[in-house]
């Protein structure tokens, strides 16, 4: 198969440097950061201690690690009860297939900001979902929804949807149809079906959207940026003050690289339960 | 049922921001009447304009580089077989699944440290990064469906390397090179993270002037400027969506 060693290296290199200067080497950086001391106004004392990951799991920036764990994970979970049956649909759509498909790609090609903006002129005080709620006489007071958990949830869900949507929905249009006739043939009802052949069979584009709406869910600040002003904290936003406000650079690259092991964590133990050769579905 | 369900939590939101980018109140959240004032405002706002070219810029810049350097890396990597090969396969996926907020802050202290002046072009790097792993999985998957025997029967009728690749793989391969120039484009032009970690004071991209006027509160004008983004994606999305929908049927036709 080798045929030119030395052209296969010359067309990789440039690549390879690029991904050495602004990757490789920038999050090494951060790795050494978290274990030297803060000094304060951004100044570092390069000496090797665990201080920046001892401050990261002390009451105040735990709790937002853990609030963040907690709400992309139920993010995740509504994403992904939602989306399955949604894609189930459009992949049986038959002729509509394509024209569904195109209008869930508008939302997800929508940028993120833009999205949650609307949930702050939907979710506001004065907002459109409380001006109905009160112009129907079902409520008498606006419902507090902006600042609340209940923001985040549904930020995160609407933001992260189509992530889920779509592999999913790659995993079931793939989908042998043999092996649901031979089920039927065997007298299985659709129910059965769908339980023993269909959703196993699905299983690895599950996993691989849940994948893809975790990742960004865990680490987004924006969501509780804007729906919560800041009152609400996630890991993201912890990772930015700590960089940005506080200038502790240990603390920052402490939780980031907290956030790379828990991401990694996450992703190895999905995989986990998908067959290796099923590479094709983590796309 | 549920799926008319889930199009309407899709879309209500995007259609609120529609309907009151054409209201006349200000404060935006009750019907008072047609105005196209907002937009009139957005195209005299220059920090808008200026965003919107900045973030042209840096997509511009960023998909001809993603572009050049994804496909000669993609070209390597599918054809020869070399030590080290999946490790350099394995850091290409890297950028898909890191957080990119921790890329976002490791650009900010490589650029503290080596004293890099922040501006609009310290955005690129980050950027390009992203865009080359996109580029190589679309080339690479293009590449698994390239018949070898067309290259194979050019050199045997004797052309040579240089003449195969641009008489026979690039025509090939086109299609592939394009898509992931495309989505490179896109990722850059949406792309507010490390946009808004690596970027110079002054030199806002769109995503991040909408952040920050988004945090100064609601305003019509955003719901404006909404509107016009959310147009430009769908009449994008239908173009390549009714192109394919032909090429599919050129291609039974056949």
């Amino acid at each position: 198969m080798i045929r030119n060693i030395r052209t296969a290296y010359l067309m990789l290199s440039p690549t390879v440097f690029w991904f050495l200067f602004f990757l490789i080497i920038p999050v090494s950086m951060i790795a050494v950061i978290s274990f030297a001391t803060n000094i304060g106004f951004g100044d570092i004392l390069y000496d090797f201690n665990i201080e920046a990951y001892q401050s990261a799991f002390s009451s105040l920036y735990a709790k937002a690690i853990l609030q963040s764990l907690w709400w992309s994970i139920i993010a995740t979970v509504l994403c992904g009860i939602i989306a399955y049956p949604f894609a189930y649909f459009i992949a049986n759509a038959g002729k509509w297939k394509n024209f569904l498909l195109l209008l869930v790609m508008v939302p997800f090609w929508t940028n993120l900001l833009i999205r949650l903006y609307s949930w702050i002129v939907l979710m506001n005080n004065q907002g459109v979902i409380n001006n109905i709620l009160l112009k129907t006489g079902i409520i008498d007071e606006p419902i507090k929804m902006l600042y609340t958990p209940f923001a985040v949830i549904v930020g995160l869900v609407y933001g992260f949807l189509p992530f889920m949507i779509l592999p999913i929905y790659a995993s079931i249009e793939q989908l042998n149809k043999t092996y649901l006739e031979a089920a039927e043939d065997l007298g299985a009802n659709p129910i059965k079906t769908f339980f023993a052949v269909t959703l196993p069979l699905t299983f690895p584009g599950v996993l691989s959207g849940a994948i893809m709406t975790f990742v960004p869910a865990i680490s987004v600040f924006v969501v509780t940026d804007l729906l919560t002003g800041g009152r609400l904290l996630m890991i993201g936003n912890v990772i930015r003050d700590a960089f940005l406000v506080e200038m502790n650079w240990p603390l920052g690259s402490a939780i980031s690289l907290l956030l790379m092991i828990l991401v990694l964590l996450s992703m190895i133990t999905l995989m986990k339960f998908t067959s290796s050769d099923d590479e094709s579905s983590l796309l | 049922m549920i799926t008319s369900l889930v199009f309407a939590f899709l879309y209500i939101p995007i259609l609120v921001l529609i309907v009151f980018s054409l209201n006349d109140s200000k404060i935006g959240t009750v019907w008072t009447g047609l105005t196209f004032d907002w937009y009139a405002r957005l195209f005299s706002n220059s920090q808008i304009i200026d965003a919107a070219l900045n973030s042209l810029f840096v997509a511009v810049i960023t998909t001809i580089i993603s572009t050049v350097l994804g496909t000669l890396a993609a070209l390597a990597l599918h054809r020869y077989g070399f030590p080290g090969k999946r490790t350099v396969g394995f850091v290409f996926y890297i950028p898909i699944v890191i957080p990119d907020i921790v890329l976002a802050v490791a650009l900010l202290v490589l650029y503290s440290f080596l004293d890099i002046k922040f501006s609009l072009a310290t955005v690129i790097p980050g950027h390009v990064v992203f865009g080359i792993s996109f580029v190589i999985l679309v080339l690479l998957a293009r590449l698994a469906g390239l018949d070898k025997a067309m290259e194979e029967s050019a050199e045997d009728l004797g052309a040579n390397k240089w003449h195969t690749f641009w008489k026979v793989t690039f025509p090939l391969i086109y299609p592939g090179i394009l898509a992931g120039a495309l989505l490179a484009f896109t990722i850059s032009l949406d792309e507010f993270v490390v946009a808004f970690f690596t970027t110079g004071p002054g030199s806002n991209t769109l995503p991040v002037l909408v952040y920050s006027m988004v945090r100064r509160g609601v305003s019509p004008e955003i719901n404006a400027l909404s509107t016009i983004l959310i147009l430009s994606v769908t009449l994008v999305i239908a173009i390549v969506g009714w192109r394919m929908n032909k090429k599919n049927k050129q291609e039974k036709g056949f």
